[in-house]
Parts: structure tokens; C-alpha cells; sequence
């Protein structure tokens, strides 16, 4: 094994498939769908670790997603600060608050923890609604260009390679804590709470810290988003949005990392492949989502890795 | 193995998205027009977006069955935005690079529409708004015009009508939506200048279900000669009712965010009396023979409720007069060059739509004045035209 262990040929096919990309997307709008993909994915990698090592389910993270947008919006539109400031402004701000209510959240189990976190969600979702004054309301706000010191990106292009360089140093940070003392701690977790603390494991500390790092992650990628599209609504932090980002990861495959990846870029494509269907478009998204869940449990990425492994022994 | 499978999905889904503008085109014979369009047909503004599509459908294939547009055939290449403004924004981006549409036609509600005119600008491409915010033509945007009436022309239209009956001391009432307060700060604006003056100015909450507190601070309030309303859905209903509960008499006034069957039939017999603006196509039967949009808006009518069986809305007019502004204007410039067309558009002069008689200009990219709107009276559990 050694330099060829999985993660590492994973990382490398990403970093392969994103060089190689550009030279096969033919206009501004493959790459519009690309670059979607790319933050979706940011937030899945996100996500997963909360869902798929954590154990832990949220329903609010497009709630999340949008304050770390809105913080960019508000901040550099309102208030003129400069862009990397309103980001990290709105990273650290999410950070806290999500350290906050961790605490209290996190103790929850089971439907009551998926309850409390879609809870957190709307409510966040209807201050961005509510506070016209500042957010400009359900019909939204625009959002100035993404300013760094006197250069701005403004084609598809160049947005292309910010979002792809982020997105690799998501991954790799997602699969260097899955696998240092951290990760393993938090698999524990998943396993089995009781034996994880009796086995020494901080359980509170470590869910807590996930949540946190998965929520900051969502903020960062909402800052992205607002910047690249110029525009956002509090639909961004909407409780369907927070479905969307677990569908993802739970379609890709929970505890895979490429399969988020995969699972964002399916649930984002999937959409402007299908409008081929017209009328039937809904129907059939349902029912490639069912189809997976039913036939591919574990979702897609680990049950292809499993298939492989069964037809070569 | 898992690089290549992505690799793998990249070849699997790329060519099929370059197949999907392909599939569209269904009319050979000469190069066609290609109108792009992006309507909320699913999701939370479905109610507007559906009977948009349905009016573009039905009308694309009249202008085909006619011949088309300076002889080339109209091609409609319609996306679902799902009432969502990041699909929106990327429905844009496709038709503008990969399907090279020459006109945008679309945009059912506002947050769609804004999230897409930074995109609409850059490219260069004629866009009409089928969205009511007066922010989308206020400032002027070079290629951005819309055909739905804005909040203010209803506000206006309003006050005429007060000022007509001798009533300049307003009171108001607004709920918390974007419509809402949109319409407060018109009528804030507007009533210096056309010389009423806002004696109570009050706002509720999204989802109350009873706004008598509001209102009895209105009735207490000294020299309220009139009760406006600044609201949207079901909340119109309510008001209705609780002004009749608690006896406020002064005439009651909504906007067209009322004007639907379904605010008479919530407020049981309480709307009687009131008044709001509404397009001619609402009373189309009552309008006297000479108005200039009756002929128009009964053919528009009675095609509509005879290919689909529903009755007509107001939102459908938005998207017929849309989708025929373009069809002059590209008439107009003989050809289908942005430019000219986006010019012509500008030219637009006594065109006569669902929504009213549209007059653009360099300065107003909407075209419509308070002769758009009628003004009715409920009664009887319907509407009734105020002559």
C-alpha cells in the first residue's frame, strides 16, 4: 500500500477530475452547474462528517448555510467591509452560535436531536424573513462582488478554481480528522455512545466539535455562494434546503467522504438533466431517489465500492 | 475506483446535458426564434407560475400556426425554477450560453427575478419580468423591463380614488411580506405628494390570525376618514372580517393582492363594500364596449378557459403580454438582433395587453399608468366595476 492508500488515490482522482474538467465543459453554464456542485459538495463534506462518523443528524444546516451568506451579504453590502473579513466574521459568528446550542441540541437523541436542529433552522430561517430592515426580506438581497484588494473573479472560469482549490482542502481536512484520534473517537460515538464514554471518549466534547466544525463549514460555503451568485434569499437557509444537503450526503453514502461528492453532484446535475421530462421531472427525481435508498442502502458510493470488492475477490 | 467512477459520471452525464437543449427544438423549416422563459411552475408561487406556462404554451403555438415571426418559427424553451432563485439563476445561464436564446420571457416572482437581471445584463439579452416588485425597473436596468403592475401604480391608483370621494386622512394597515411592505412604503411615499395624509400606520405579524388590536387603535384613532389595507393571501380575508366585528364603518379599501375569489369567499359577507384595484381582465364582462382593453382580455379569456378548462387569472395576462410585446417588437426590428430588439421594446407604444395599454420609454421600462387598474366594489360576492 504505502503513497497508494485509498484516501490518497481519492484525493488524487478528485484533484485528476477537476484538472481535466475545464478542458470538456463547453460554456459559463456547465461550469455555473460545476461550480454549484463544488459548493453543495464543500457543505456535504461538512455535513457528513456530523452525519456519517458523529452519528448525529441535522436538519438545520441550510440554516447555517444562510447566516454565513447573509453575514457576507449584510457585511460587505451594507457595511462595505471587505469580503474575507464578512466571511470570516460570519464563520466565527456561526461557529459561536452553533457552539451555543450545541450543547443543549446535542444532548437530544434519535428523532428528538433531528427535531431540535430543524427547530434551530426555521427559526433562523424566519429572522432572515422577518427582519426586512436588514436582510430585505422574502424577496432578497443582492450581494457585491467578491472584492480581494482591488481583484475581483468574475467569470465562471476563475470562480471555477477558487471553489475547486476550497473544495480539495475541504476534502483533505475532512479525511485527515476522520482518520487522526478525533475520527476514531467519533466512529466510537456512531458505534455506541455508552461504550465510547466507558472506553474513555469525551462523547460531548467530540459532538460538539463536529457540529461545530460541520456548521462552519456550511457558513463558509454560504459566503462562497453569495458571492458567486450575487444574489440570495432567505430560501438559502430554508428547512427544504437542509433536506436537500442530508439527501446528498445520505444518497452518496453516509461515511464517505467522496461519496458526498458524489452524492452533491448527482442532486445538483440531476435537476438540468431532467428537464428533458418537462412535466414528469419531479416524478422522476422521486423516483431515482427511491430507487437508490431501496437498492443501495448504504448509498451509492459504498455500495459500488462493496459491488466491486464482490466481483473481484 | 472511485476516481474512475467519477470519471466515468462525467462521460455519462455531460453529453446527455448538451442533448437536453437539442431535444427542445421541434419545428424544422427555418432558423427559429428562440424565446427562453423560467416560471415557477412548482413550489411555494406555483398558483402564478402555472398559468404563465399554460398562456406561453397556448400563445407559442398561435404565433407558429400564424406563421411565426417575420416568417421564422417561435421555439419555446421553458425551465421549472421551482419557485427558487439559485434555479432560476442557472436556468438563465443555460439559456443564455448553452440553448442562445434571443429573448427572456419569465421570472414569476420577484426574488427570482432579481437573483437573475446581474446575469441578464452582462450577457446582453432582452428580459421581460413577469414580477410584480417595482425594484426591477426602478432604477432603469438597459435591458431589464417587466408587464405586471408594481405596488405603487395600486397605491396610486387607490388615493385617485379617495381623493375623488373627498377622503385624505388614510389609516394603514400592512402585514410583514415583501408585497406588504412594499405597499406601505408606496403609500408613505406617495401620499405627501398627491396631499392625503397617514393619520395610523399600523403592521402585523406573518401568520396572525386576528389583527382586531390593530384595528380597534385604528378606530380610536381621531379623523380616520379611510381604512387601507397593505396586504397579500389570506390575512385579507381576516382583516375584512375583523373590521366588520368591530364596526369600523369608514370605507375599506385593499389592493390587488385581494383580488382573487378567494378573499370574498374567506371573509363570509364581511368584503361587501370593499374596494380595491384590479386588472380589466377580472371584470372583462363589465367593461363598457369602448374600453380599450376589452377585446382584447375577453379573446385572451375565453381562449384560455377553453383549452384548459380553469378560470383565467390575472398572472397568465402577465406572461401573454409579455411574450406579444416581444413578438411586435421583433417585427418591428425585422430580425432577432438583441440590440434592435431590446430597442424596440423601448419603442413599445400603445400596445394593448391583458394588463393595460403599455407605453414604454428610455425611462420607464414598465409602460403602465393607473388607467391599467379598474377599481371595483365587492358586491354581492362578486366583483363590481365602479364606473
Amino acid at each position: 500500500m504505502g503513497f497508494w492508500q485509498p484516501r490518497r488515490a481519492g484525493i488524487l482522482a478528485l484533484a485528476a477530475v477537476i484538472a481535466v474538467l475545464p478542458a470538456v465543459l463547453p460554456n459559463a453554464f456547465y461550469y455555473d452547474v460545476v461550480i454549484l456542485v463544488g459548493i453543495n459538495a464543500i457543505v456535504c463534506v461538512g455535513l457528513n462528517l456530523l452525519i456519517g462518523y458523529g452519528g448525529q443528524i441535522s436538519l438545520g444546516h441550510a440554516g447555517f448555510f444562510g447566516l454565513g451568506a447573509y453575514f457576507s451579504a449584510v457585511l460587505t453590502g451594507t457595511y462595505d467591509w471587505p469580503p474575507l473579513a464578512a466571511l470570516a466574521t460570519g464563520a466565527v459568528s456561526v461557529g459561536v452560535l452553533s457552539f451555543i446550542v450545541a450543547r443543549p441540541i446535542l444532548k437530544l437523541k434519535g428523532h428528538y436531536l433531528a427535531m431540535g436542529t430543524l427547530g434551530m433552522g426555521i427559526i433562523i430561517s424566519i429572522a432572515l424573513n422577518q427582519e426586512v430592515d436588514i436582510t430585505g426580506g422574502p424577496d432578497g438581497m443582492p450581494v457585491p462582488a467578491f472584492a480581494i484588494a482591488g481583484w475581483e473573479p468574475s467569470s465562471e472560469q476563475t470562480w471555477y478554481w477558487i471553489v475547486a482549490a476550497l473544495l480539495m482542502i475541504s476534502v483533505w481536512l475532512a479525511l485527515n480528522l476522520i482518520d487522526s484520534p478525533v475520527g476514531r473517537a467519533l466512529r466510537s460515538v456512531h458505534g455506541s455512545e455508552v461504550a465510547a464514554s466507558v472506553a474513555g471518549v469525551d462523547v460531548t466534547r467530540y459532538k460538539i466539535l463536529i457540529f461545530v466544525v460541520s456548521a462552519v463549514m456550511a457558513s463558509f460555503a454560504g459566503s462562497l455562494y453569495a458571492h458567486y451568485t450575487g444574489f440570495i434569499t432567505p430560501d438559502e437557509a430554508s428547512f427544504f434546503h437542509s433536506i436537500e444537503f442530508v439527501t446528498m450526503v445520505v444518497l452518496g453514502g453516509m461515511a464517505s467522504t467522496f461519496g458526498s461528492l458524489v452524492g452533491a453532484a448527482i442532486l445538483t446535475i440531476l435537476p438540468q438533466l431532467l428537464t428533458v421530462l418537462h412535466d414528469f421531472e419531479m416524478l422522476a427525481f422521486g423516483a431515482i431517489l427511491m430507487g437508490t435508498m431501496i437498492f443501495m442502502r448504504k448509498g451509492l458510493v459504498p455500495s459500488l465500492v462493496d459491488l466491486a470488492k464482490r466481483a473481484r475477490p | 475506483m472511485i476516481g474512475r467512477m467519477l470519471v466515468r459520471l462525467g462521460r455519462a452525464v455531460l453529453p446527455a446535458l448538451m442533448l437536453c437543449g437539442a431535444t427542445t427544438a421541434t419545428l424544422q423549416a427555418a432558423e427559429p426564434v428562440k424565446i427562453g422563459s423560467f416560471l415557477a411552475v412548482t413550489g411555494g408561487a406555483s398558483f402564478l407560475g402555472d398559468p404563465e406556462k399554460k398562456t406561453l404554451e397556448m400563445y407559442v403555438d398561435a404565433i407558429n400556426a400564424d406563421g411565426g415571426i417575420n416568417g421564422q418559427p417561435v421555439e419555446l424553451i421553458l425551465y421549472d425554477s421551482g419557485t427558487s432563485a439559485k434555479q432560476a439563476l442557472t436556468f438563465v445561464k443555460r439559456l443564455i450560453e448553452q440553448d442562445e436564446v434571443d429573448v427572456i420571457v419569465g421570472g414569476t416572482t420577484s426574488g427570482e427575478t432579481m437573483a437573475v437581471i446581474r446575469e441578464v445584463e452582462k450577457a446582453g439579452v432582452p428580459f421581460i419580468s413577469l414580477a410584480g416588485a417595482g425594484v426591477i425597473i426602478d432604477p432603469v436596468k438597459k435591458w431589464v423591463f417587466k408587464t405586471p403592475h408594481t405596488d405603487r401604480l395600486a397605491v396610486q391608483k387607490i388615493f385617485d380614488d379617495m381623493k375623488a370621494r373627498g377622503l385624505t386622512q388614510v389609516a394603514l394597515l400592512s402585514g410583514s411580506g415583501g408585497f406588504d411592505k412594499s405597499c406601505r412604503k408606496n403609500a408613505q411615499e406617495l401620499a405627501p405628494e398627491m396631499g392625503m395624509t397617514i393619520v395610523a400606520d399600523e403592521s402585523h405579524g406573518k401568520g396572525d390570525t386576528d389583527m382586531t388590536p390593530q384595528l380597534t387603535k385604528i378606530k380610536n384613532t381621531d379623523g380616520v376618514q379611510a381604512f387601507l389595507y397593505c396586504g397579500f393571501g389570506a390575512p385579507t380575508s381576516i382583516v375584512a372580517k375583523n373590521v366588520s366585528q368591530i364596526g369600523l364603518t369608514v370605507p375599506h379599501y385593499q389592493t390587488q393582492g385581494s383580488a382573487s375569489m378567494k378573499f370574498i369567499q374567506g371573509a363570509d359577507g364581511a368584503a361587501e363594500g370593499a374596494r380595491l384595484p384590479v386588472a380589466a381582465l377580472l371584470v372583462v364582462d363589465q367593461l363598457p364596449d369602448d374600453h380599450p382593453q376589452k377585446q382584447v382580455a375577453t379573446a385572451y379569456r375565453d381562449a384560455y378557459e377553453k383549452k384548459y378548462g380553469e378560470s383565467v387569472s390575472a398572472f397568465g395576462g402577465h406572461a401573454y403580454d409579455g411574450l406579444y410585446i416581444v413578438a411586435q417588437a421583433m417585427e418591428r426590428a425585422g430580425g432577432t438582433d438583441k440590440e434592435t430588439v431590446r430597442t424596440e421594446i423601448e419603442n413599445t407604444k400603445n400596445f394593448i395587453g391583458a394588463d393595460g395599454v403599455f407605453n414604454m420609454s428610455a425611462t420607464d421600462h414598465l409602460g403602465l399608468d393607473t388607467r391599467s387598474f379598474v377599481m371595483v366594489e365587492v358586491k354581492d360576492g362578486n366583483w363590481k366595476l365602479l364606473q
